[in-house]
């Protein structure tokens, strides 16, 4: 399906923090404007005075007892963890601000 | 002794069970015995700990022994799809973002199985985060279809329908988020249900599309869909879309119907449903001579009309993705997962995890949900799509008044050959029976009807019924099961 929509991989890409080659670039373009394309077809449904549905129950304020409840260990949770340091009680994250790289 | 596990229901492994004929380490024994001769043509399991399951089953002989079974079931193993945890037990999502997990919990459906005496019997593949309908999209191993090991067992819910039908165990639980149970359970002969959103907690079940999911069980009967329906159903407080009502009785309804026909029960026919584009003749010849059984029964068969179906794909994918792209923006390699090796800063670790560890699917999938929710399309996609979400809430209750079930394929063909499908929007095109349930919220069943001449493979039917009638839906799936021309559904393999 050929179709002239705005979907521009790279951007789009970006947003969602996923880093793509460009031949996953351009095969997927090719994909998602087929797609896009497809679901443009909304555009024929008359919607005017109809109510979006965001979830199929309609439940709405569900609250609990405020009150501490048991949760799971830290050493469990973190065995989990790419990487630890502090004899494994802390995650280990790559740089998060520019600059010169901690030791 | 030793047992016949072929197409062993739960209903009658329990019956063996309690009349002593067997024990649960034998009941566990022989399908772990039958794991380890077939699956490597199969391919359902993705993680099998078999020393944990026996010493489960031990537990359970021992109950039996004092007569402290905790139920009928107790020492009963079940498959779990890889979507759902269970404490201390890998929980991948078929992703390699997630292969070396640990779930460091129970979901509350796990824990509902552990207290009735079930067993949790491995983990099985699933197309990656549940996004797909073949199962070729896991990132570690292609599921075959027992039926015919050249086939897809279906998706997402692949390994669970595949591990039924090849009776590596007796059920298993899946999840529906536009037909994963479903489809897989027609494509493998077996029963697939997806209960009314909020049923069934979803707590502990990795998130695809939190207004969709659904958990359900994928069994060899009704009987047995209705027993675990009645074991893990029921309200959660830690789910906050978990509904207030009771679920119970299925089981009992579902007995009590033997021998019943379907006099007073009102069947209805969506027009547009059985005019849909790509609907395979024999399929339909298939849908047709089912409707006909039900007349048989003493059933009333109406047409009724469900004029938004042609739009239901394209809310479907808007709905689905722009959840999806958030409910996956957790996954970033920081907390657990797999890390990329090299990156500059925290946001290039992002960016390259998320490149290396989500597979093409997922990847589009993200796409899309990034694209539709992102400034200045916001409205023209995922606004409109809610909206045409309750034109298409509405065409159910509509057609509610009308009939009691409604009854329809579930696929419009036979499982499809590996390969066979490859372009993504076709693909998508074929949920087109299953999804718009998921968007309305009501529930569904798919029933082993009858088998294809030509290809040999086993073809259900779809049977609908308003939010919350799991009793009727239940029943008369049960009914027409009884009375089907083909009556036993079992893979040759």
């Amino acid at each position: 399906m050929e179709t002239n929509n705005s979907f521009d991989v790279t951007y789009v890409a970006e947003l969602a923090r996923i880093e793509l080659n460009d031949a996953d670039k351009a095969r997927l373009q090719q994909d998602m404007q087929a797609i896009v394309g497809y679901i443009e077809q909304l555009n024929e449904v008359d919607v005017s005075g109809i109510e979006p549905t965001a979830h199929a129950v309609t439940l709405t304020n569900v609250t609990r007892e405020d009150r501490a409840g048991k949760s799971v260990p830290r050493e469990t949770m973190l065995a989990n963890a790419p990487a630890t340091v502090n004899d494994d009680e802390l995650i280990k994250v790559p740089q998060v601000l520019p600059g010169e790289g901690m030791a | 002794m030793s047992i016949d596990i072929k197409n062993l229901s739960v209903s009658s492994a329990a019956e063996l069970l309690n009349s002593g004929k067997i024990s649960a380490v034998e009941l566990c024994n022989a399908f772990i015995a039958r794991i380890d001769a077939i699956d490597n043509q199969i391919k359902a399991f993705l993680k099998l700990d078999r020393a944990e399951i026996i010493s489960a089953a031990e537990a359970a002989d021992q109950r039996h022994s004092t007569g402290n079974q905790l139920s009928e079931f107790d020492g009963i193993p079940i498959a779990i799809k890889d979507c759902i945890v269970a404490e201390g037990q890998t929980c991948s999502c078929a992703s390699k973002l997630l292969e070396n997990v640990v779930a460091p919990y129970d979901s509350t459906v796990v824990a509902k199985l552990r207290a009735k005496g079930f067993i949790p019997m491995g983990r099985v593949n699933m197309d990656e985060f549940a996004m797909g309908s073949t199962c070729e999209n896991s990132a570690f191993q292609k599921t075959a279809n027992p039926w015919d090991t050249e086939r897809v067992p279906g998706g997402s819910s692949g390994g669970s329908a595949a591990s039924v039908a090849a009776s590596e165990v007796p059920a298993a639980l899946g999840s529906d988020t536009g037909g994963s149970i479903r489809q897989p359970a027609s494509f493998c002969g077996c029963v697939g249900l997806k209960p009314t959103y909020g049923r069934i907690s979803r707590y502990g079940l990795v998130a695809f599309a939190s207004s969709l999911d659904q958990i359900g069980p994928l069994t060899h009967s009704v009987l047995d869909a209705a027993i675990l329906l009645d074991t893990i159903g029921g309200h959660d407080k830690r789910d906050s879309t978990s509904l207030p009502d009771a679920c119970e009785g299925f089981a009992a309804a579902v007995r009590a119907v033997a021998g019943k026909d379907l006099t007073g029960i009102k069947i209805g026919l969506p027009k547009e449903y059985f005019s849909a584009e790509g609907l395979e003749p024999s399929i339909k010849a298939i849908t047709d001579a089912a409707i006909a059984t039900c007349k048989k029964l003493g059933a009333e068969i109406v047409e009724v009309s469900l004029p938004h179906t042609k739009y239901a794909i394209s809310a479907y994918y808007i709905i689905a993705t722009a959840e999806a792209s958030a409910n996956l923006a957790r996954f970033d390699g920081i907390r657990y997962g797999a890390r990329a090796p090299e990156s500059k800063d925290l946001v290039d670790s992002y960016f390259k995890s998320r490149g290396a560890g989500f597979g093409d699917e997922v990847k589009r999938r993200i796409l899309l949900g990034t694209y539709v929710l992102s400034s200045g399309y916001y409205d023209a996609y995922y606004l409109k799509a809610q909206k045409v979400r309750t034109l298409i809430r509405r065409d159910f209750e509509n057609a509610a008044k009308e009939c009691n079930i409604i009854l329809t394929p579930v696929a419009p063909s036979v499982a499809f050959k590996f390969g066979e499908k490859s372009d993504p929007l076709q693909m998508y095109l074929a949920d087109i029976f299953t999804i718009a349930l998921n968007l309305a919220g009501n529930c569904g069943i798919s029933v082993p009807a009858a088998i294809e001449p030509d290809s040999g493979m086993p073809v259900g039917i779809q049977l609908i019924a308003p939010t919350l009638q799991e009793k009727t839906l239940l029943e008369v799936a049960a009914i027409f099961e009884a009375n089907r021309e083909q009556s036993e559904f079992a893979a040759n393999l």
